[in-house]
């Protein structure tokens, strides 16, 4: 039986695993991600999000409350490209779509303290931070660890665990 | 439909989405103890397939998930705590 209330495996049976891979900062890419990771919680799973490339500036300080969407090369967004590439054009895009998605949801920030406080680990993808030129300290302070390819690969290698790359 | 249900607690997730009713209900499931029973009112729509999900997972049980209302379309759902 899997407890619901805590992280602990005191019952003595393994947990479900999920791990996400967060490769883009976009929005549109986040939210899919921090959904699956509040809920898994929920489920009685455990949960680490290991976050790089474009996904890494979320994590960062400067990045975690200016999350945009992408209205060029994106065909799911109802605006044409031409129009899109006007500049101020994804600024707006993105204060449209927030202001739409944060009637039902937490803004990404708190999103991402739900995870934290419901037990989800969060990591940071170390060479990421090291072409990105972003430091220890302009990570967030939610930030679990910093990690590389070996501790991921190690993770998801666990028969319990559940990948997920987005 | 009418069945009686000794509810012990009530939870309004009407105009939530996916999936703060489940994690809320996770979380208010938490602070019952065994047997008793959670009644949950949403108008998510996909809520009556993520409460079975969420209950066959969790080992939780789903006694009945029933249509309260057409407009806006609003569910019922009775959990015993595990």
């Amino acid at each position: 039986m899997i407890n619901l209330t805590n992280q602990s495996d005191n019952n003595g049976i393994q947990k479900k695993r999920l791990i996400l891979v967060v490769s883009k900062g976009t929005i549109d890419m986040l939210y899919p991600a921090l959904v699956l990771a509040t809920t898994a919680p929920a489920m009685g799973m455990t949960c680490d999000m290991y976050f790089t490339f474009w996904g890494l500036k979320v994590l960062t300080k400067d990045g975690v409350n200016s999350v945009k969407i992408a209205p060029v090369g994106n065909p799911g967004m109802p605006m044409p490209n031409i129009v899109g590439v006007i500049p101020g054009m994804t600024k707006m895009a993105s204060t449209m779509m927030k202001s739409k998605i944060e009637k039902f949801w937490p803004n990404i920030y708190e999103m991402i303290k739900m995870a934290k406080d419901s037990g989800v680990k969060l990591h940071a993808c170390s060479p990421t931070m090291g072409f990105m030129d972003i430091k220890e300290e302009n990570l967030i302070p939610e930030v679990d660890d910093i990690v590389g390819a070996s501790a991921f690969l190690s993770w998801a290698s666990e028969p319990d665990a559940l990948t997920l790359f987005i | 439909m009418t069945e009686d249900f000794t509810i012990s607690q009530t939870l309004d997730q009407k105009g939530l989405l996916c999936p703060l009713p489940i994690i809320n209900t996770s979380k208010e499931i938490a602070k019952l103890s065994s047997g008793q029973i959670l009644k949950v009112v949403a108008t998510d729509p996909g809520a009556p397939m993520d409460f079975e999900g969420w209950a066959h997972t969790t080992g939780n049980i789903l006694l009945d998930s029933a249509v309260e209302d057409n407009s806006p379309k609003t569910f019922i759902f009775h959990i015993q705590k595990k």
